[in-house]
């Protein structure tokens, strides 16, 4: 799977939580999506990923 | 009465709005309080690295965010960026960039208006960047913009009130709060906009790249206070010839 544009293994079992756990990011600072479609932090515990997903996530940065 | 203005119910009484681009964030917080302000612009990229500083930790309790969609081209992935900007989880407002050439960073009106409409359909509180053309800014009104942001100058630039008069037009013809947004290159630019009756002025790179930020950001607020009083106090006449400010009776000569 892609994240952010990177190459990935989609590990067996890896949700949305798992993955931004083992990436380190805090939730209530980052958004998801997968697919082009957003996930509802509510959903982050039960989102499936697969091997051919494309996941961006974002946060926010200085900005005029 | 405190004078306020309000952006989609919600009110303030700072007319500053404050970028945060282009200066280290251990800065932010001290820039913030110099300018007093109550909203802050933010940018909504990909997040590199899961346990960097956050640049939320940096902005002081209570001051409004305003994410923009810088990036996008065009309404559609304008429509996106803020749509994920509101899922961070920090509130409804968002300022809307369509842009598609890079060297002046113009704003292309015509898939601003697309977006403010779509997003203010989905309870955005819209504050759409625009090129300042009246016919622009009323279809703005009717797709339910919150505010209408005119730019000064491009981006970046520095170079103050390049569109004075179509600003003065949106000011005197929009029932909106008009807010110029990009090319305040210093004080008394913002200061003159004040003066004009925009209801705020949107500042970013004249602060980043001053020599001393919170200092700027200061004289800026001092700046704005300045220009809004003088608004609300209404300008003394200009005349053709003199007209004396001292008594013309009594003179020794007499």
């Amino acid at each position: 799977m892609k994240v952010n544009g990177e190459s990935i293994p989609a590990s067996e079992g890896l949700t949305v939580s798992k993955l931004l756990e083992q990436k380190g990011y805090q939730v209530n600072r980052i958004a998801v999506e997968v697919n082009r479609d957003i996930v509802p932090k509510a959903q982050y515990d039960t989102y499936a990923l697969h091997e051919d997903d494309v996941i961006e996530i974002v946060c926010f940065m200085g900005g005029g | 009465m405190t004078d306020t203005f309000k952006l989609g119910g919600h009110e303030f009484t700072s007319r500053f709005i404050l970028g945060s681009g282009k200066y280290s964030l251990d800065l932010i917080k001290a820039a913030v309080e110099h300018a007093g302000a109550q909203i802050v612009t933010l940018a909504l990229r990909r997040a590199t690295l899961g346990s960097i500083d956050n640049i939320l930790d940096y902005i002081p309790e209570g001051v409004t965010l305003l994410p923009n969609t810088s990036g996008a081209r065009n309404a559609e992935e304008a429509v996106r960026i803020a749509r994920l900007a509101r899922e961070v989880g920090c509130g409804d407002f968002i300022k809307i960039e369509c842009i598609h050439e890079s060297k002046y960073l113009l704003p292309d009106n015509y898939e601003t208006i697309k977006a403010t409409e779509i997003l203010a359909k989905e309870g955005f509180v819209v504050m759409p960047y625009m090129y300042p053309d009246l016919n622009a800014a009323r279809d703005l009104v009717n797709a339910g913009a919150a505010a209408i942001m005119p730019l000064g100058a491009p981006i970046g630039t520095n170079k103050g009130l390049v569109t004075k008069e179509f600003i003065q037009i949106l000011v005197d013809e929009i029932d909106l709060p008009i807010i110029v947004d990009a090319g305040i290159g210093k004080p008394s630019q913002a200061c003159e906009a004040m003066e004009m009756g925009c209801a705020a002025v949107m500042s970013n790179t004249a602060i980043a790249t001053a020599g001393d930020i919170p200092a700027m950001a200061g004289a800026f607020k001092q700046a704005i206070e300045a220009g809004r009083t003088a608004y609300l106090a209404g300008m003394g006449r200009i005349l053709e010839k003199a007209s004396a400010s001292s008594p013309l009776t009594g003179f020794l000569a007499d």
